[in-house]
């Protein structure tokens, strides 16, 4: 008789860390691939669009990379995050806020002109850090549950912002909640193209940034060394609590920079719907780049790539473009479920 | 002749690269007390897993009263009569000791109908009753496991396969937790079951209670068993430890050694709460190793953690070198030269998932040469790491592999090593040999050793008395997170030490 046997692993080997990314996206785009057959659509028809309408004109491959930024952000926020087990699931807010702080510090008159960008990045960053230092310090403190708390501070954000944008901070010219349009000087450069904005170019700054902080500062060594054993991290002089307050206003600034990116580079004012999920979307960006911040890049392009197809997708074949939310989905549910691989041996054993 | 209780052949188990167990004949016969000795990672507990269903092994087959039996889970070996008990219990401390006999069913395998409620629960009772008579193994079935010493705790795991109808008990170093008394019931009782019929495995480290309680021994090295021999009064501990590590062990040799000026004292320490530390004083001078005995759980554990800076004393003071240290933290305790091994050398020394190197700097990662301005430089770690790992003979493949896949032994090893490395004063040292091989343990004592001739001091907190008295020049004891008695060695003796780890006071005479 042969069963299968779970064995744990001393050390995953090198090449079993990419793969397993890959797997996870491919057996999502599998299992995803059943329900576009359910809609009456060819899956390769539909997955041919989903992914090559991105690279149709240079101006779409823009437009990809200009979706990637804030998934970049948040998804590198999540990873600093995580590394020291700080577990951060407001991105998502924290882009808001930071979002909030640019585009208030935008249409400031008085500010001069020169002094507007830099003020909005530093601006987004501080309120994002704030937003995410609220939950770190219940977290050290108090012991809250920082999951609890992280979520939930995002629905107060984006409700707060929201009865602001439907209330004093309206755009008096819209019809819509949104709040007043920023001062064209406050808007990012635009590098390249119609659309790529500076915002492209610091979140790619800041994936490099954040890879040399954690591989070689005694601040990164702090925060994993933290997050992966806290008690023989506090035994051993390091304090842990600051180190776990310093790994979330990290977090938060980049998420606060996502947000900076979408209204000095995309939206140029706050709109209710103005993340649509990035925060969320950066858990599973980090999860699938192992919360390696350089791995972060490519999942993030991966994402950008999906959420941009998915619409022509839609518009040409009438295949929902919610299919690019379930591919997620399935994509951190494969992602989680293989790590299994990563600790675990698999070994056929044959009794007598 | 009957059948052998057990017949293991031809055993073969790979790790990986690792041979763990490569082609082991294992035989145990009815009344044997059989002693399985070897170093860490000699393959003596990959065996035990073979045999309890926790591992499948590659090769060789297994016979169990003469019959081929597979044993696929614990709950295999459980129904063929095989009980383990390992050295970490696995009992639920906030259910009663009947609870925890009943979780997994025991007893109902032989009468099905009994199975509901409290025919069950009275079955079991009774059992318990009859094993308590039959084995000098008392147990009030209505006390809670939480609040048992970790002797009885122990009885209630082997209460736990007896009820269940084991005839063949395999003990993971029972005694590393026990006092001299408690060690004494569990041998009373071990005795016995033998006496009834059934098999033991014992595994220790200890090489004297091996001698004084088993029947016969079996030496493994480097997964295979280089001797086998009936236990008939010609086996010597110099001779055992021979054949584990496959060459001659030197006894410690404790050089007299003038003792000089204080290093560390504690003066009038307390901590909070129940299980506190109450006025504790104690005083480490230059050239000086001070025991601490005691059972676990009488504030030992509390001690190191005052030492180590983790836990802040409520009251009392505690000097180093000479100087207070106003406000004592584990930087404090790094920056007064206090070099710190903790007892959970895993949870609190190491951490598992990062390289050996990184592991190794823990403390010492904010100042050069380890990193200039928060700058990390890893060259430097490297460097350090392969120094030691030269200097302390340990095994590993370098700097690179990750800490938790070094075997106790090499990881007490390295740990020592880091926190050696700084030329401390004072060595805080707590379990340092617990669960370690003698070619290990009798590396680790001479680092004591030579601290203590360089004029240094060494904190040294045992529940090995075999270790203490071969080591302290002081012994003191604890119980109820007090100091009862601190001794010079030459008045220490086993039984005295012994009492007072019991909780006799000596009156003052």
């Amino acid at each position: 008789m042969t069963r299968l046997r779970l064995e744990r692993r001393l050390e995953t080997p090198a090449a079993l860390q990419v793969a397993l990314p890959v797997v996870a996206v491919l057996a999502a785009l599998l299992i995803c691939g059943l329900l576009v057959a359910l809609s009456g659509t060819n899956v390769l028809d539909a997955y041919e669009l989903l992914f090559l309408s991105t690279f149709q004109t240079s101006d779409d491959l823009l437009d990809t990379l200009v979706k990637a930024s804030p998934l970049l952000f948040t998804g590198l926020a999540v990873a600093v995050a995580f590394r020291a087990k700080f577990w951060n699931i407001g991105a998502e807010g924290q882009l808001m806020f930071g979002a909030c702080a640019a585009a208030f510090i935008g249409e400031r008159q008085f500010l001069p002109a020169f002094s507007l960008v830099p003020l909005m990045i530093l601006g987004a960053a501080a309120a994002g850090a704030f937003a995410a230092v609220i939950p770190a310090l219940l977290k050290v403190r108090l012991k809250v549950d920082d999951v609890v708390t992280t979520l939930l501070l995002n629905s107060i954000i984006l409700y707060g912002v929201m009865a602001l944008l439907e209330g004093p901070w309206k755009d008096p010219k819209s019809g819509y909640p949104n709040s007043p349009v920023i001062r064209p000087d406050a808007e990012y450069p635009i590098l390249a193209g119609y659309s790529l904005h500076l915002g492209v170019l610091l979140s790619l700054i800041a994936a490099i940034a954040v890879w040399w902080v954690m591989r070689r500062t005694t601040l990164g060594f702090s925060i994993r060394a933290v997050g992966e054993n806290a008690s023989a991290s506090r035994y051993a002089g390091i304090p842990v609590g600051r180190v776990i307050l310093i790994a979330a206003l990290i977090s938060g600034a980049l998420a606060g920079l996502a947000g900076a990116g979408e209204i000095a580079g995309v939206r140029f004012r706050v709109t209710s719907d103005l993340s649509s999920g990035y925060g969320y979307a950066g858990i599973v960006v980090a999860t699938l780049a192992e919360l390696n911040p350089l791995g972060v890049i490519p999942a993030a392009l991966f994402f950008a790539i999906l959420f941009n197809g998915a619409g022509t997708m839609a518009r040409t074949t009438g295949v929902p473009i919610y299919l690019a939310d379930v591919i997620q989905g399935v994509a951190l549910l494969s992602m989680v479920s293989l790590r299994l691989f990563a600790a675990y041996r698999f070994r056929l054993v044959r009794h007598a | 002749m009957t059948a052998p209780l057990v017949a293991m052949r031809g055993i073969s188990k790979r790790f990986g690269p690792v041979q763990a167990v490569g082609g082991v004949d294992l035989t145990l016969n009815e009344g044997d007390i059989l002693g399985l000795l070897g170093e860490n990672g000699a393959g003596k507990t990959s065996l035990m897993n073979v045999l309890f269903g926790t591992y499948a092994a590659d090769e060789g087959s297994i016979e169990v009263g003469g019959k081929a039996a597979t044993i696929r889970s614990s709950g295999d070996a459980l129904a063929l009569g095989i009980g383990m008990v390992h050295q970490h219990f696995e009992l639920v401390p906030r259910h009663t000791v009947l609870d925890n006999l009943l979780v997994g069913g025991a007893g109902a395998s032989a009468d099905r109908g009994a199975r509901s409620g409290r025919l069950w629960r009275r079955s079991v009772t009774e059992r318990l009753a009859e094993i308590g008579r039959d084995f000098h193994i008392e147990l009030d079935p209505g006390a809670f496991v939480g609040d048992l010493s970790i002797g009885e705790q122990q009885r209630v795991e082997i209460a736990k396969s007896l009820v269940r109808g084991a005839r063949i008990l395999v003990l993971d170093e029972p005694t590393a937790t026990l006092t001299p008394r408690e060690a004494d019931g569990l041998f009373r009782a071990l005795r016995a079951m033998t006496a009834r019929g059934m098999g033991v495995i014992f595994i220790s480290h200890k090489l004297g209670e091996v001698i004084d309680v088993t029947t016969r021994i079996t030496v493994m090295r480097h997964g295979r068993v280089v001797a086998e021999r009936p236990n008939d009064g010609g086996l010597s501990k110099a001779e055992l430890a021979r054949l584990m590590c496959g060459r001659d062990l030197v006894p410690p040799e404790r050089p007299p050694v003038t003792v000089g000026a204080p290093l560390l004292v504690l003066d009038r320490v307390s901590t909070g709460g129940a299980g506190g530390l109450k006025n504790v004083s104690l005083t480490l001078r230059q050239g000086e190793i001070v025991g601490i005995a005691g059972v676990s759980g009488n504030g030992q554990r509390e001690l190191a953690d005052v030492v180590a800076g983790v836990l802040a004393p409520s009251a009392g003071t505690i000097s180093a070198n000479g100087e207070l240290v106003p406000n004592p933290n584990p930087r404090a305790m790094q920056a007064h030269r206090i070099g710190r091994v903790p007892e959970d050398r895993m949870t609190t020394g190491m951490i598992g998932a990062l390289p050996l190197g990184e592991s190794m700097v823990l403390p010492w990662i904010g100042s050069p040469p380890f990193s200039r301005g928060g700058i990390i430089d890893r060259a430097a770690i490297r460097r350090f790491a392969s120094e030691q790992i030269a200097r302390f003979d340990i095994r590993t493949s370098g700097p690179d592999a990750r800490t938790g896949t070094l075997s106790g032994g090499n990881l007490q090893k390295a740990l020592l090593a880091r926190e050696i490395a700084r030329d401390p004063a004072i060595l805080l040292a707590a379990q340092p040999t617990r669960g370690i091989d003698v070619g290990a343990t009798e590396f680790i004592h001479g680092q004591f050793l030579a601290l203590r001739a360089r004029g240094g001091t060494v904190l040294l907190i045992s529940e090995d008395l075999e270790e203490l008295f071969a080591l302290s020049d002081r012994i003191a004891v604890m119980y109820g997170g007090r100091i009862l008695a601190d001794l010079p060695a030459g008045e220490a003796s086993i039984e005295r030490v012994g009492l007072l780890m019991a909780g006799v006071e000596e009156k003052a005479a």
